[in-house]
């Protein structure tokens, strides 16, 4: 316990530290594209597309080749498996395309949830065996950051101690592991929205998941300036009656993440669950506009909030390919605006929001 | 563990926060007049007075009614317990003298350490019995804010897993039952400078011990933006043969910080242990010029390192008595801007030069 025995040289050091500062560069934040092949079966059944390898290709590329509009607002792009080594029409893979055009890439390293035993329903996340060999490979195959999912829920009985432990441990795991192979371990502890708890609730579980989780960081001496957070924000449930402004769910969610993710931790990029697109902005907007100070970069790791419109618009067809990538711009900018409390959504101003928010030791 | 019991309402919430904004506001820190009786007698026996009750009292009035007031440096006063009912000169009660220069009162709580069975001399501290009642009856007697020291040294086998686990929950519960009684807590988990072990190795004793720290709080459910916290600088041990620069001990330091001590603490008002009082300001100021993001305020809570040149001028002598004030406010004003990171020590090289004596953070 009181003895160091350094397991990463300081260039290695130095390496996670400038990829992670290169993910969340400002107005930069994430393209989470890691949807596995049966979330991808969800998302093409919704529009009527066949849920082939060639769609799934055809459907990625749209996304990353969008014309250069996109390049201020990407910082990374989170992979599947099978996408790593898919190739754009001209024949190059997809990882060298997007390093490319500057963009750090990821992958997706899980192997998806599990039950624990004894517990209302809830898991931890599968994917350690053999992670150690399979990130020397994507290493090798071009990947610089990794994104491991761990899910958590909100009920009158959860999250117990077992499933807050066991999924901390499980992510400090999977950072150290990564670590060690010169990946940036994205850390996602999810909790879900599913529930008819308030903001405070949400807030409370946030507090003691994500004390849990730098706890077991600092445990498995895991370099903090070289992982990145992914977190939910801390909104009230999906049933929850009581509605609550932008401002409070930023106030809500800035509070929790000053109280919790030490200021070494270069960049805390939310995920959106539930929210549509517009929702997803506008609150990340909020946050960065918040009175409270914050040391780390806020910025977006957005799957369906980038997504769900550019799907729409392409419905498997290849002619409206041009117009799913304007779609997927559009959000581009609107986000690369929000994480720097820059965005003017349509309904809203952006000036006068200041007196929305409401004094922090309420929260 | 998934439901919220909320113990803090919303105005005490407020007025923590208040508090411990005050004491740290920019350029001010704390002056730690807390020495126990026992501790006292080492001090004045190293100027040949003796330690009885008046000379305490008087060499304590001596400090708080220093003129021009150190109000511009000195956000708040540790007292000892007896102190805290002792009076000035003028008659007026000490905790009025404080207050009334604006400066805020806080009171030394803990009882001293308790060994721990079956480690190597570790410790933990004793003191809450009772606690919550007198914590009640300090904030009527003025005070508002309290400090319990924790203890832990570093040696080949410390400190152990109890000893850091045992000492964060002890200083969580203090914490827990200060807030209660509206007294912001200053948590000091002390790791002594004692031993040859190097920087980097006192370093990760204190990443290890300040995340341990922290967990305790967040388990108690304290409000840490009502909270101040009190920890050694990194450094080498005091036999250490290499020697570290001031640059060098700053940057591990506030490396430890940003890795441990999450944004909503308001600030962190390090022990100056066994350094010199020219080596503790130097040593802050460079801490408040490290090109890393700090988001509290870092300054002092100094008691050796803010008393010995005023003690060794007033040698026990009431013709001495402005010599001693003198001293003792300029190292005052000294430490004021070594905690905006002014303090420009003669013989040093000026800022620009002292900025590339700034090894990289990743080496750390």
């Amino acid at each position: 316990m009181p003895h160091s025995f350094p397991f990463l040289a300081p260039d290695q050091k130095k390496e996670l530290s400038d990829i992670a500062h290169k993910i969340v560069a400002t107005g930069k934040g994430i393209l989470a594209a890691d949807e596995s092949t049966g979330s991808v079966a969800k998302r093409f059944q919704s529009i009527n597309a066949e849920n082939t390898e060639e769609n799934r290709r055809l459907y990625r590329q749209l996304l990353f080749t969008a014309d250069d509009r996109i390049d201020p607002c990407i910082g990374g792009v989170i992979l599947f498996h099978e996408t790593m080594y898919q190739k754009t029409d001209d024949g190059k893979v997809f990882t060298e395309y997007l390093k490319g055009r500057n963009m750090v890439v990821g992958i997706k390293v899980d192997k998806g949830v599990v039950p624990l035993a004894g517990t209302n329903g809830e898991t931890t996340t599968q994917g350690l065996d053999g992670l150690y060999e399979r990130c020397a490979q994507y290493k090798k195959d071009g990947a610089d950051f990794a994104k491991w999912r761990c899910v958590m829920k909100i009920t009158p009985t959860t999250p117990s101690n077992l499933a807050i432990l066991e999924n901390a441990n499980v992510l400090a795991r999977y950072a150290s592991i990564c670590q060690m192979h010169g990946i940036v371990p994205i850390i996602e502890p999810e909790i879900l929205p599913d529930g008819d708890h308030d903001l405070k609730r949400c807030q409370y579980v946030t507090e003691k998941v994500l004390a849990a989780v730098y706890k077991a960081l600092s445990d498995h001496h895991v370099y903090l300036e070289g992982t990145l957070l992914k977190p939910n924000m801390v909104t009230p449930g999906h049933s929850c009656s009581h509605k609550y402004s932008n401002q409070e769910i930023a106030m809500a969610t800035v509070t929790a993440l000053r109280r919790t993710v030490p200021p070494a931790v270069p960049g805390v990029t939310f995920l959106s669950g539930g929210q549509s697109e517009e929702e997803a902005s506008i609150n990340l907007n909020a946050m960065n506009q918040c009175p409270l100070h914050r040391p780390w970069a806020l910025t977006f790791s957005y799957g369906r909030a980038l997504q769900a419109s550019a799907l729409k618009a392409w419905c498997g067809k290849k002619e409206n390919g041009k117009a799913c990538q304007e779609e997927f711009i559009k959000r581009a900018l609107a986000n690369n605006q929000a994480c720097q409390g820059k965005y003017a959504s349509a309904g809203a101003s952006a000036a006068g929001a200041d007196s929305l928010f409401v004094a922090n030791h309420a929260y | 563990m998934t439901h919220q019991f909320p113990s803090l309402s919303q105005e005490l919430k407020k007025e923590l926060s208040d508090i411990a904004q005050r004491i740290v506001a920019p350029g001010k820190g704390i002056l730690a007049a807390d020495e126990s009786t026992g501790t006292m007698g080492q001090r004045l026996q190293k100027i040949n007075v003796e330690n009885n009750e008046e000379n305490r009292r008087y060499f304590r009035n001596l400090l708080f009614t220093t003129e021009p007031s150190i109000s511009n440096c000195v956000g708040g006063v540790i007292f000892f317990h007896e102190t805290l009912y002792q009076k000035a000169d003028s008659g007026k009660l000490f905790p009025q003298v404080i207050k009334d220069q604006g400066i805020v009162v806080g009171i030394k709580v803990d009882k001293g350490t308790a060994g721990l069975n079956g480690t190597n001399g570790e410790t933990t501290t004793q003191g809450l019995d009772g606690l919550s009642e007198r914590c009640a009856q300090y904030k009527k007697d003025g005070c508002d804010f309290a400090k319990w020291r924790c203890v832990l040294k570093i040696s080949d086998s410390c400190p152990t897993a109890l000893a850091i686990a045992e000492n964060a929950n002890v200083l969580a519960r203090y914490a827990s039952i200060c807030q209660q009684n509206g007294l912001v807590p200053i948590v000091e988990p002390e790791i002594l400078p004692d031993g040859d072990h190097d920087l980097l190795r006192c370093q990760y004793v204190t990443e290890k011990v300040l995340a341990a720290v922290y967990k305790a709080l967040s388990d108690h459910h304290v409000y840490l933006e009502g909270t101040l916290l009190k920890p050694n600088m990194v450094t080498a041990g005091h036999s250490c043969t290499k020697k570290f620069t001031p640059q060098e001990v700053a940057m591990a330091t506030v490396t430890t910080l940003r890795r441990t001590v999450p944004a909503s603490v308001p600030g962190i008002c390090f022990l100056s242990g066994g350094q010199s009082e020219e080596e503790a300001s130097s040593n802050l100021s460079a801490i408040n010029q490290v090109p890393l993001h700090r988001p509290w305020k870092l300054t002092f809570s100094y008691g050796r390192a803010l008393q010995a040149s005023a003690l060794a001028a007033w040698q026990g002598k009431a013709a001495n008595k402005a010599a001693a004030q003198e001293a003792f406010c300029s190292r005052a004003k000294i430490n004021g801007l070594a905690a905006k990171g002014e303090y420009k020590p003669s013989s040093a090289a000026d800022t620009a030069s002292m900025q590339s004596l700034y090894m990289a953070s990743y080496v750390y």
